[in-house]
């Protein structure tokens, strides 16, 4: 009746995984109670949970990643205190504990943080800067934020009922496949994957579709924003990566629930085409990280150096290349694995040749900066931080690019410095830098930048204390991923590198607390023009929070820097001579409940409760056949609704609010013409 | 899309008979033992890789006039990484191989 | 009664629009599939060698089925054209006709690639046996699942062609499923170049 999920599944063998799941289970009654003690049980089911809106679903992104985000950390803590302690004794975790806890801390960050991080701020600023009403396919949008929703909860939930995986977060076979690992640790590793990955590929094809098809007229290619052109790339890289993933992750589920041999030991299977397979989703999932960020830091530095972005089409070539480039180089993840030198040095070469055009952004981003009005914001802050560290890290990066380098430093210490020197400052500052420079936009009040800055400082000083110290282990040998060492001299670097996770620690305490302040005196840092920061691209032409429809009037757009243009020759905040009535898509629970199966389909797998899995199959069958057949999914909203929606809007904005550029219309060639005709 | 573009019987028939002839040719050759070596891959390749462009020219009107370009992007796009996606991978695959008889 | 139309008016001026956002999401979509498959066959190629001394391809495959599968296939795309000359002529009628066709052949690949695998599980070349059965069960058995779910689809037509009869959004979904069905085709060439063809020689 219910396959292998007996009372054994709760964790009653260690103190910390009974805490683990104390911890969640308390956490997710504790959401319960509030809710049900500020009776917002309708409010966020009509609201939120079934809106088809993409700022909500972007806003709902941003919230899961960021929950995810703190289950992640204590991950990292944990880590780090063992290895602290952890010289010549057990430290505190058993060692199958404290594989749980790194292979849990990779795949959540990687997939629940840095994922619906990047896709929540796509969700929420894209379609405004293109000058769209919505993405392609609103209700595809919320399917896929449940389905990513619904890989998290079978993470969340391994924690309580079952275990993870102990294989890490890349899960290598023959150690992830059935006869090393028989239990349900990996079952849910793998169907977390496969879940959230179909939700992620169905946004890379909603994405693409929206920034090809839904942009405002005039919003030429060339005229996208660059937070919007590093989106349509990584959509692309999305669609066509995560394929692969579900194809690699489909096979290791068939080698372990059916018995097939596609990467067993004996009988035929191939370990090493694991590696290839999951690598080829793999490195392109790396670009997917950072491009995102790129984009925002490239809008932030424009915005807070009062310049317009230094070499927008450099910028614009370099992400397409680096997108294409990042499908060439997925061998450099397994130089050991014994390919001949030629096949090594072909890879290794076109890893080194991606650190040409990211040091051309690099660059275009100083350019930006130099004789800039600098405005030390958040935002500029973080984006300042991240360029500065994000350069060691591609030092790092072509350093174990050349294959006789990566021989000694694979595996190592050195390794983990590397990627979280790239992914830290790369992705995470770069989200951060757009929770901050955003969140105005999406809330209509400004986040408090005092406790902005702090939180910097401390993830800043923190990602040095705990990172360098690694690079200086692995170069003393010392591997990733032990539980315990017997070499006394690492302990110091150790203590030092756990310190910095203390120090990160107090930075996410930080956002926390300027989340709580924000929110506390919202009143006194209201934005009524829906333009804080004077800033240059569509995004900043609604209001904030926007209407349900963004533009009451879609834009026409003539410059890169189009609402800058707008500003300079006056023609923002004018009220059109008449509105028309706008097309919207109705609202649906179908997305939550095609999420919430989809999480009792994975559950059900990972346990072989098979009559589960196929009522659970029936269930989505009949949701998707339920919408296919609905033609009446849209509404209209009349023109004297979106005038009173505009009026009031308005009505809020004093000559003083506004950015009145009209006496900065640029002038000699450095500034540029912004007019007709400049592509 | 253009639905209402030239898809007329003539069309659907020529792919169908060259569909028909290009995957006689591979079949008949294996069948019949006509030819032997590694000019069977080679007759096979070329004649699957014909029988793509057969379909995708009328059975799926692809035309580079009447098709929207994003759908061709992505077609090229996509071809382009099958060919490194399968050949690197098979290169990978067969260099480990042969190093590790 | 003027408020209404014009509202109806606008809903079919953005419902043209979502079809044409549809059918081109539709066609990235099968260039994401279409990198499943690669996956798959490529995996195939791999391991088509390791039988771990059990079946060989030489033992389990007959060319003179899959000739026949081939057959199916192809005579499938032509009617689905025909069911799709229909429609642009708006003869709801042979529409209709030409997909049961479509149903038919589309229903005999499926049993003859039952009746192919029943037969190799039965003889003990069943999945579990080798790596190379592995790959082979799992890309030729995600091709018939997708040839499955397009019969669904074909089914689901022919019963909205009835309801509904040709209007816009029907011939959208159509336009739509007929790509998919060309596409499984295409998939099917590779399958027999690369796996059939090969495995008998």
């Amino acid at each position: 009746m219910l396959g292998r999920l007996t009372i054994e599944a709760i964790p009653l063998y260690s103190w910390v995984a009974m805490g683990g799941a104390a911890v969640t289970v308390c956490g997710g009654l504790a959401v319960f109670l509030l809710i049900t003690y500020l009776r917002a049980w309708k409010v966020l089911w009509t609201d939120w949970l079934t809106s088809v809106d993409h700022k909500k679903i972007g806003i709902m992104y941003v919230v899961l990643a960021l929950v995810m985000l703190v289950r992640g950390f204590v991950d990292a803590l944990m880590m780090r205190a063992q290895q602290a302690i952890a010289l010549n004794s057990e430290g505190y975790l058993p060692p199958e504990h404290f594989e749980q806890i790194f292979s849990s801390h990779g795949t959540i960050m990687i997939f629940f943080v840095a994922m619906p991080f990047l896709t929540g701020l796509i969700n929420i600023i894209v379609p405004q800067q293109i000058g769209a009403r919505d993405v392609a396919f609103p209700f595809l949008n919320s399917v896929s934020l449940w389905l990513t929703a619904a890989g998290a909860g079978l993470v969340l939930v391994s924690l309580v009922v079952g275990k993870f995986s102990t294989a890490g977060w890349t899960g290598y076979p023959p150690y992830s496949g059935v006869e090393f690992s028989p239990g349900v640790g990996v079952d849910y590793w793998l169907w977390a994957l496969i879940v959230s990955g179909v939700g992620s590929t169905a946004s890379g094809i909603n994405f693409i579709v929206t920034i090809v098809k839904n942009r405002c007229p005039g919003m030429t290619y060339m005229r996208m924003p660059l937070f919007t052109w590093t989106a349509l790339c990584i959509s692309v890289l999305i669609a066509f990566a995560f394929p692969a993933l579900t194809v690699v992750a489909a096979q290791l589920t068939l080698d372990r629930t059916l018995g097939f041999h596609f990467f067993t030991n004996g009988d035929g299977g191939n370990m090493m085409l694991f590696a290839n397979l999951i690598w080829i989703w793999g490195h392109p999932e790396v670009y997917i990280l950072i491009l995102p960020a790129f984009g925002i830091f490239s809008e932030v530095v424009a915005t807070f150096s009062r310049k317009r972005l230094f070499g927008y089409k450099s910028l614009v070539y370099a992400t397409a290349c680096i997108a294409i480039l990042s499908f060439t180089v997925w061998l450099h993840h397994f130089f050991t694995m014994g390919s001949s030198a030629n096949v090594n040095a072909v890879f290794g070469i076109a890893t080194m040749i991606i650190a040409v055009p990211t040091g051309v952004k690099i660059f275009d981003w100083m350019f930006t900066m130099y004789r800039g009005r600098i405005e030390f914001h958040p935002s500029m802050v973080y984006t300042i931080g991240f360029m500065v560290t994000f350069v060691i890290g591609g030092v790092t990066g072509v350093l174990l690019a050349l294959p006789p380098a990566d021989y000694l430093m694979h595996n190592s210490t050195f390794l983990v410095a590397h990627f979280h020197n790239m992914l830290i400052p790369g992705a995470l500052f770069g989200y951060f830098a757009g929770l901050n420079y955003w969140f105005p936009k999406a809330f209509g009040f400004k986040l408090d930048a005092k406790w902005g800055i702090r939180s910097f400082w401390f993830w800043f000083i923190g990602f040095y204390l705990a990172f360098m110290p690694l690079y200086v282990l692995g170069f003393m040998g010392m591997s990733r991923r032990m539980e315990h060492y017997a070499d006394p001299n690492w302990q110091p670097y150790l203590i030092v590198a756990a310190l910095g996770a203390l120090c990160i620690l107090c930075g996410i305490i930080c956002i926390g607390v300027q989340l709580y302040v924000s929110a506390k005196n919202w009143g006194s840092a209201r934005d009524v023009t829906g333009d804080p920061w004077n800033g240059r691209t569509l995004d900043w032409a609604t209001s904030s929070p926007p209407a349900p429809y963004n533009f009451a009037v879609l834009p026409e757009v003539r410059d890169v820097d189009a609402f800058h243009d707008m500003k300079i020759h006056g023609t923002a905040y004018r009220p059109p001579a008449h509105y028309e009535d706008i097309v919207m898509p109705r609202k649906s629970g179908l997305g939550p409940v095609i999420g919430a199966m989809a999480f009792v389909l994975g559950f059900a797998f990972v346990w072989y409760i098979w009559w589960l899995v196929a009522l659970s199959l029936v269930l989505i069958l009949i949701c998707i056949g339920i919408r296919a057949c609905d033609d009446d999914t849209d509404f209209v909203m009349p023109a004297a609704e979106v005038a009173r929606i505009e009026a009031a809007h308005l009505a809020q904005i004093t000559p003083v609010d506004m950015h009145d550029m009209r006496d900065f219309e640029p002038r000699g060639a450095a500034s540029g013409t912004p007019l007709a005709g400049r592509a | 899309m253009d639905h209402s573009a030239e898809r007329t019987l003539s069309t659907y028939l020529t792919g169908f008979v060259l569909a028909v002839v290009l995957t006689a040719i591979p079949f008949a050759l294996v069948w019949g033992e006509l030819l032997t070596g590694p000019a069977v891959y080679y007759v096979i390749a070329v004649a699957a890789v014909l029988q793509v462009v057969v379909h995708l020219v009328f059975f799926l009107h692809l035309n580079l006039r009447s098709t929207p370009a994003e759908n061709l992007f992505f077609l090229g796009f996509a071809a382009v990484l099958i060919f490194i996606m399968v050949g690197g991978s098979l290169w990978i695959m067969m260099d480990l191989h042969h190093r590790m008889m | 009664m003027s408020e209404t139309t014009m509202n109806e008016d606008l809903l079919e001026h953005e419902e043209r629009k979502s079809l044409e956002s549809r059918e081109f999401g539709f066609w990235v979509y099968l260039m994401t599939d279409a990198i499943i498959f690669a996956l798959l066959f490529a995996s195939y190629v791999v391991l088509s060698k390791n039988s771990a001394a059990g079946p060989t391809s030489k033992d389990v495959f007959d060319l003179s089925h899959t000739a026949g599968e081939t057959a199916l296939l192809l005579f499938s795309s032509l009617t689905f054209g025909l069911a799709t000359i229909a429609m642009s002529l708006g003869q709801t009628g042979r529409v209709v006709q030409w997909l049961f066709v479509t149903l038919a052949l589309g229903l005999g690949f499926l049993a003859m690639e039952m009746i192919e695998f029943s037969g190799m599980i039965g003889q003990g070349a069943g999945p579990e046996t080798s790596g190379f059965l592995s790959a082979f069960f799992t890309l030729v058995g995600t091709h018939g699942l997708h040839v499955a779910f397009g019969v669904i689809g074909i089914c689901v037509m022919i019963g909205q062609v009835l309801v509904k009869g040709l209007t816009i959004p029907v011939r959208s979904r159509l336009f739509r499923l007929g790509l998919f069905w060309h596409f499984l085709d295409i998939v099917w060439i590779g399958i027999f170049s690369v796996v059939y063809l090969p495995g008998v020689m």
